[in-house]
């Protein structure tokens, strides 16, 4: 549907013209116009707390309280070779079943899941009917304990809403203070070839397991999206 | 749905009345006011924050047909379409036709304050698709066929026991039958019957907290995740927004979001927040395969220049209501349109007309808390001015208040008169309460002795006394 079978041309040009008119101006054009321009090809960050400016380790343990405080809960493990047995004591301390959808990533096949033949996993989206999930993430964000996820063939999105438990496996490098960082990291990623932008379709920001307090302002976790959200670290000085 | 603002001192009345609203209402100064000053005390930069906020929609504002046009470049590199509509019956059309195209027999929805505005779902059913709230709160008053009375709580007016009630009435065709005592319980009712909605739907729609001009994204913010199984699970996302939700870049969105929950929820930051960007790419295994952002007007672009522009910049976090004692007296309801609170009381006048709508910047103590809290300094109060003496011009109000201002109005220009009046007003007034300092009855203040006191004057008039002070200060001075 173009704009101009919706009528929408003409609201377009109605409203841009209505917008300029309240601005006293016509369209911007020369120095103005590039100044603009420059700034959204070339943006800048704004104000960032110094709690997101803090030295790696302590970010890294300021995303695990930040995490933890929104009812996130974190386990931290020294090695790759110890993350399926972090994930099978998980399951089996809250009772899930251990049968588990993962993300198509090759960032998690560096982990030896094999290792743990009864966790029974199977690659792809989620459906209706997938209790536990387990994604990697591209960072966690420290200043919130927020984790950035990003759309592709090999990361589905419904995975972090679907199933009741979802997983996040991520490295302690991954993590760092700010929002920005991880803006910083999108546009030096660049864009897939064929793609309009360095956006994938969604970037979710996930700050702990789902919840409302819509029933007289009464927190309860698990609305609509996971029940459950556990973070495993991998590596860091703690591990 | 059709204002019924007019009818504000009702409704008023009938939410102060309102044994159950009222419990509701006590909550929000436990709830979310104290909640934001802490997590606003936890943040040192927050004030700091704010002021770049303010700067950043007042720079937006002032190029906005520029952002408008570099999102809506970025929306179609990314492969999605961009719908400008003037009109809410223009938005309405748009959306349906995005609807018609997709064969849709139900839509899901996440909460969007614009499709109220917009009065959507009557629309969508009326011409055969049924519309699906997945936001707990909406989906509560969908249900009871109400109005959200909260821009971010929809439902803040319902006790749980009346949310148990409708459940037991409603869900009874999907064979529930068991009256549900615990919130958790509700909670996960509804989680129940709505899954199955959104595998369902074939056209999912939400809202916009920010559209990006970077990069033509547009983002939403949830706690329930609601909004994300929404726009991933149909096959059709369409998100509809108005056109001062743009804002230049990524990281002027983070800046607004560090604001945003804090100020709302007293939240570091909501549970979800998504960036959609265009429809799912080639290889992906999930999202939606049509992206489309309805952009609509609805006066914004007038607000644009005038002594409204302001309210523009405002986030709709909701804490000038959620601070607002006249709010937290009479309810969401009583302001009788979508929009209530100090910033419905900007903006209804505007949307609907200040005939309809003139007792909303009336309905103000001035106190001034919604200001200080708005996390983009909103100058709320100043605006409800400027719609009084519109108001007073339009020669709209009662004719009493009309009479009594007009004839303030023509003392106060003449000081030799007034000075001596007030100064025997002040002394009369002073008598009649000679112990008690309070007056309980006063001819022709009926209307403010009904309900409480009057405060007698003690002393001379602020002008005296203000005089006697400078004397003083002029020869301490000397």
């Amino acid at each position: 549907m173009s704009a101009s079978d919706t009528g929408g041309g003409n609201a377009r040009a109605a409203i841009l013209g209505s917008v300029r008119k309240a601005l006293g101006r016509g369209p911007l054009a020369g120095a103005a116009r590039e100044a603009l321009e420059s700034g959204l090809n070339d943006p800048a960050p704004n104000l960032i707390p110094a709690r997101a400016q803090l030295p790696h380790a302590a970010q890294v343990d300021l995303f695990v309280a930040m995490a933890e405080e929104v009812k996130a809960s974190v386990a931290r493990v020294g090695s790759d070779a110890g993350v399926p047995a972090v994930v099978a004591d998980y399951l089996a301390q809250h009772n899930l079943p251990t049968d588990i959808v993962m993300a198509p990533d090759a960032a998690l096949d560096a982990y030896p899941w094999a290792a743990r033949p009864l966790l029974r996993l199977r690659r792809g989206k989620a459906e209706e009917t997938d209790a536990v999930s387990i994604t990697g993430a591209l960072l966690g964000i420290a200043e919130t304990g927020t984790l950035l996820l990003t759309s592709a063939a090999e990361r589905p999105t419904t995975l972090n809403f679907l199933p009741a438990t979802h997983i996040v496996v991520l490295r302690a490098e991954q993590i760092v203070g700010a929002y920005e960082e991880g803006w910083a990291l999108l546009r030096r990623q660049g864009s897939p070839p064929g793609d309009g932008g360095f956006m994938p379709r969604t970037v979710n920001l996930i700050t702990g397991p789902s919840r409302t307090a819509d029933i007289e302002q009464r927190m309860q976790l698990g609305a609509h999206g996971p029940r459950q959200l556990h973070i495993v670290i991998v590596g860091g000085e703690e591990g | 749905m059709e204002p019924i603002s007019h009818a504000f001192k009702d409704n008023a009345r009938r939410g102060l009345a309102d044994p159950n609203l009222q419990r509701a209402l006590a909550r929000l100064k436990t709830g979310f006011q104290e909640r934001r000053t802490i997590a606003a005390a936890r943040l040192p930069e927050f004030e700091a924050l704010r002021s770049q906020a303010k700067e950043i929609k007042d720079r937006t504002l002032a190029n906005l047909d520029f952002y408008l046009e570099r999102f809506e470049a970025k929306v179609r590199e990314t492969g999605g379409e961009v719908h400008w509509c003037q009109t809410p019956a223009e938005a309405r059309e748009a959306i349906l036709r995005i609807c018609r195209a997709a064969q849709a027999k139900s839509v899901t929805k996440g909460k969007s304050m614009v499709a109220e505005e917009i009065a959507l779902n009557p629309f969508l059913e009326a011409n055969g698709i049924e519309p699906v709230e997945t936001d707990l709160g909406e989906y509560i008053i969908q249900l009871a066929d109400e109005y959200p009375s909260h821009i971010i709580v929809p439902a803040l007016h319902k006790t749980a026991e009346q949310i148990s009630e409708l459940f037991l009435d409603r869900h009874r065709q999907y064979g529930n039958t068991q009256r549900l005592e615990e919130v958790r319980e509700l909670v996960d009712e509804a989680r129940r019957i709505i899954r199955p909605r959104y595998v369902a739907a074939d056209v999912g729609i939400t809202g916009a907290n920010f559209l990006i001009a970077e990069t033509g994204s547009t983002a939403i913010v949830t706690n329930e995740g609601n909004g994300d199984l929404t726009q991933i699970l149909p096959k059709v996302h369409i998100v509809i927004a108005t056109l001062e939700k743009v804002v230049p870049t990524l990281d002027d969105a983070a800046t607004l979001m560090r604001l945003l929950a804090r100020s709302a929820t007293g939240q570091e930051l909501s549970t979800y927040t998504t960036f959609s960007t265009g429809p799912r790419r080639a290889d992906d295994l999930d999202g939606p395969e049509s992206f489309h952002v309805v952009l609509l007007d609805n006066g914004r672009s007038k607000m644009l220049g005038s002594e409204f522009q302001d309210v523009l910049r405002c986030i709709k976090c909701g804490a000038c209501m959620n601070h607002c004692p006249v709010y937290g007296a009479v309810g969401g309801h009583a302001y009788g349109w979508v929009y209530p609170g100090p910033l419905g009381a900007v903006l209804t006048p505007f949307l609907v007309g200040i005939e309809e709508a003139g007792h909303l910047p009336n309905a103000s103590t001035f106190c001034g808390r919604c200001e200080a809290v708005c996390p983009v300094r909103i100058p709320l109060l100043k605006m409800m001015r400027y719609w009084r003496e519109r108001e007073f011009e339009a020669g709209l109000g009662a004719p009493a208040l009309r009479r009594g201002l007009a004839l303030w109005a023509w003392l106060a220009k003449r000081p030799a008169l007034y000075r001596p009046l007030t100064a025997l007003a002040i002394a009369l007034l002073g008598a009649l309460a000679p112990r008690r300092g309070a007056l309980a009855h006063l001819p022709l203040a009926t209307g403010w002795t009904r309900d409480r006191d009057l405060p007698a004057p003690e002393g001379g008039t602020f002008q005296a006394r203000w005089r006697a002070r400078q004397g003083r200060g002029a020869r301490t001075a000397a």
